[in-house]
């Protein structure tokens, strides 16, 4: 097994699932000669020439709406969304579109689309370049919602994405890009959407998270092993629709359980999370269910004093943690 | 005998009467849909009155073998053309489970029907127009020939969707024919307070298109215009933008009250440019229609438009609980 890096998961599975089906193309701003802004398709438009490497027109409800379209047709279309923050213009597409055309066809017609986006903070990108989005479409149904936190979820997620007949948003975690590492077999292999993933067994307390905040609350349960705080880490890598079984499991196996997502607080994923484990685990539960998340304040601020504030990170979750096995 | 400026379009004498018989269909169906909301028998009907001739001319136009159609929700003539019944229609505007566009799920005028390449569509306008940029794009990918028609109200053309998707279409050399159906109102606002430009077709040139505005009361100026786009399309030299201009002879639909924003000597001024009457008279004039065939076409139009109304009438709704089905692939 080889040792990648979490991009390098997204460009080996784009390149993989091309090579697989010659009906998966990509598009987006940059991602042909540029290879994308972050690298992410470096390499796919020499291999694969410019008809299916796309080098779009600025504009992401195009990008959007064109790649339904095609998806529509019987093509396999990866957009890319050059950030998170730039989704909001192909909003009414992913929405409108998108979510609802298997349903309002009356499952005549399909849009078996993937749109991939990197979101996420803690890279100096200011309000515009670090939100976590998600929230936005977790309450679509139609959609399905994928955001991995090794590069072995990214790349069998990723291709189970590009497989899937509906459509999928794939968010990626911009800081976990270069600073994420693991090992990926070197054979073709997916991974089930939908399902979460237990990252570290424990009796303790129960971390449920998903994306970078999987590695923060990794650091922070060793440290706290030290002390003879046994965490329990579940990544929950779809995060629209939820895995209420997992969850309710891990909930259930430690009565404690903590929340962690650097988005906003109020209304998120974990906020939904939280209301499966009251409306499921009650008595099972030896401690108020934790939220622990970014403030309620519109995105991270540019200054390093501000957006540190705002950032999670494994202290952070730590205390949180250590907190939470005390009550 | 007047002029017969089919025959030099390559229209046979059937082949201008089968257009007839399809806007006049549409027509008919439309009227009934009016009479059952009236009635209180189906709750909404949005028409297709003043645009038959654009709508069928331009499908009429195309390989409606191969061709895809994204229509807007005033369509009716397009997607009859397409291959859609009658009793596809009335199902639904009851609302019916055997309704083939959406099984009762979305009002009527969301058409669909994959098996007519008729693209499924929603209610926020122009959101079809980047679609048809796509399975242009995929059919040039592809290497197929067809060609997309798509089509739109004149207010939409303002949307953003228009603009990103013509720019598409544009930069990528796409066989896309975008089609303005100008009927000088969105609901209430009059065309003048939608564009500051002249014509739709002014926007053309900044997508690297050609343009043009044609007569949209006209089925043989809009067959014409979208037979030279479908080939332009197939030769690889790009999409079009035509606008057909017409009126809308209805209120937006069955809940507006078009008084309330028109004057009535508008409405009537206009009636009297109405395809379904000036395309008789023309095809009267050139001796293709006859006393006899007019006849036995409205009686057969008659017969078509009640059976598929009593079929839809007594057709079963879908079981309550198959709202859960197909969010997902099942």
């Amino acid at each position: 097994m080889a040792v990648i890096s979490y991009i390098q998961a997204v460009t080996q599975a784009l390149k993989e699932e091309m090579k697989r089906d010659e009906k998966v193309f990509v598009l987006g701003e940059d991602v042909g000669k540029r290879g994308g802004v972050f690298r992410a398709t470096d390499g796919l438009y020499d291999e694969f020439g410019e008809d299916r490497v796309l080098d779009t027109p600025l504009a992401e409800s195009a990008i959007a709406g064109v790649g339904i379209g095609a998806a529509m047709y019987g093509m396999r279309p990866v957009a890319e969304m050059q950030f998170a923050d730039f989704i909001m213009p192909a909003v009414n597409q992913i929405i409108s579109e998108a979510a609802k055309i298997r349903y309002r066809s009356n499952n005549d017609w399909s849009a078996p689309i993937t749109i991939r986006a990197p979101y996420g903070g803690g890279v100096h990108g200011a309000l515009y370049h670090s939100q976590s989005v998600e929230a936005v479409f977790a309450n679509q149904p139609g959609l399905k919602i994928v955001m991995p936190s090794t590069p072995y979820d990214v790349k069998g997620l990723l291709k189970a994405s590009i497989r899937d007949n509906d459509p999928v948003l794939f968010f990626e975690h911009k800081r976990a890009y270069r600073l994420i590492k693991g090992e990926v077999p070197d054979e073709d292999y997916t991974l089930p959407i939908g399902k979460a993933d237990v990252k570290r067994e424990g009796s303790d307390i129960t971390v449920i998270t998903y994306g970078l905040c999987v590695h923060f609350a990794l650091q922070a349960a060793e440290k706290l092993a030290e002390e003879g705080i046994d965490a329990h880490i579940l990544d929950l890598r779809t995060v629209y629709p939820l895995d209420k079984e997992g969850i309710i499991e891990a909930a259930s196996k430690t009565g404690k359980v903590l929340l962690v997502t650097e988005d906003n607080k109020e209304g998120g994923i974990i906020s939904e999370v939280s209301a499966i484990i009251s409306e499921n685990c009650l008595f099972d539960l030896d401690a108020p269910v934790q939220r622990l998340a970014g403030p309620d304040i519109p995105s991270m601020p540019y200054a390093p004093t501000m957006e540190k504030h705002f950032m999670m990170n494994p202290d952070k979750v730590e205390k949180a943690m250590r907190d939470l096995a005390e009550f | 005998m007047a002029e017969n400026r089919h025959k030099a379009l390559g229209l046979s004498d059937d082949q201008v009467l089968d257009m007839f018989r399809t806007m006049l269909l549409a027509r008919r169906i439309d009227e009934r849909m009016w009479l059952l909301n009236r009635a209180g028998k189906i709750p909404f009907v949005i028409s297709c009155q003043g645009q038959e001739a654009a709508q069928v001319g331009a499908s009429y136009a195309l390989d409606r073998e191969k061709d895809y159609a994204l229509p807007y929700y005033r369509d009716m003539g397009v997607v009859l053309s397409f291959g859609m019944t009658a009793q596809d229609l009335m199902l639904s505007g009851f609302a019916k489970a055997e309704d083939p566009n959406s099984g009762g799920r979305q009002m009527p005028g969301h058409f669909g029907q994959k098996k007519n390449r008729i693209v499924t569509g929603s209610s926020p306008v122009t959101t079809q127009v980047p679609h048809a940029v796509g399975i242009a794009l995929a059919g040039k990918m592809e290497k197929k020939d067809f060609v997309s028609l798509v089509t739109f109200g004149e207010g939409s053309s303002n949307q953003g969707d228009f603009h990103e998707g013509a720019n598409f279409a544009g930069v990528h050399k796409l066989p896309v024919i975008f089609m303005v159906e100008n009927n000088k109102y969105a609901i209430s606002v009059p065309v003048s307070k939608q564009l500051a430009c002249e014509k739709v077709s002014d926007r053309a040139i900044g997508y690297g298109m050609p343009g043009f505005t044609v007569d949209g009361n006209d089925p043989l100026a809009v067959y014409e215009a979208v037979k030279e786009a479908a080939d332009r399309g197939r030769n690889g030299e790009g999409p079009t933008l035509i606008e057909t201009v017409s009126y809308r002879l209805t209120p937006h639909s069955s809940d507006d009250d078009d008084r309330t924003y028109r004057e009535r000597e508008e409405v009537d001024e206009a009636k009297k440019k109405d395809s379904i009457v000036t395309f008789a008279q023309y095809l009267r004039d050139t001796g293709v229609l006859t006393d006899e065939k007019e006849k036995e076409m409205n009686d057969e139009i008659s017969e078509i438009v009640n059976e598929a109304t009593d079929y839809a009438e007594n057709a079963a709704y879908a079981e309550a609980e198959s709202a859960m089905k197909y969010v997902y692939e099942e």
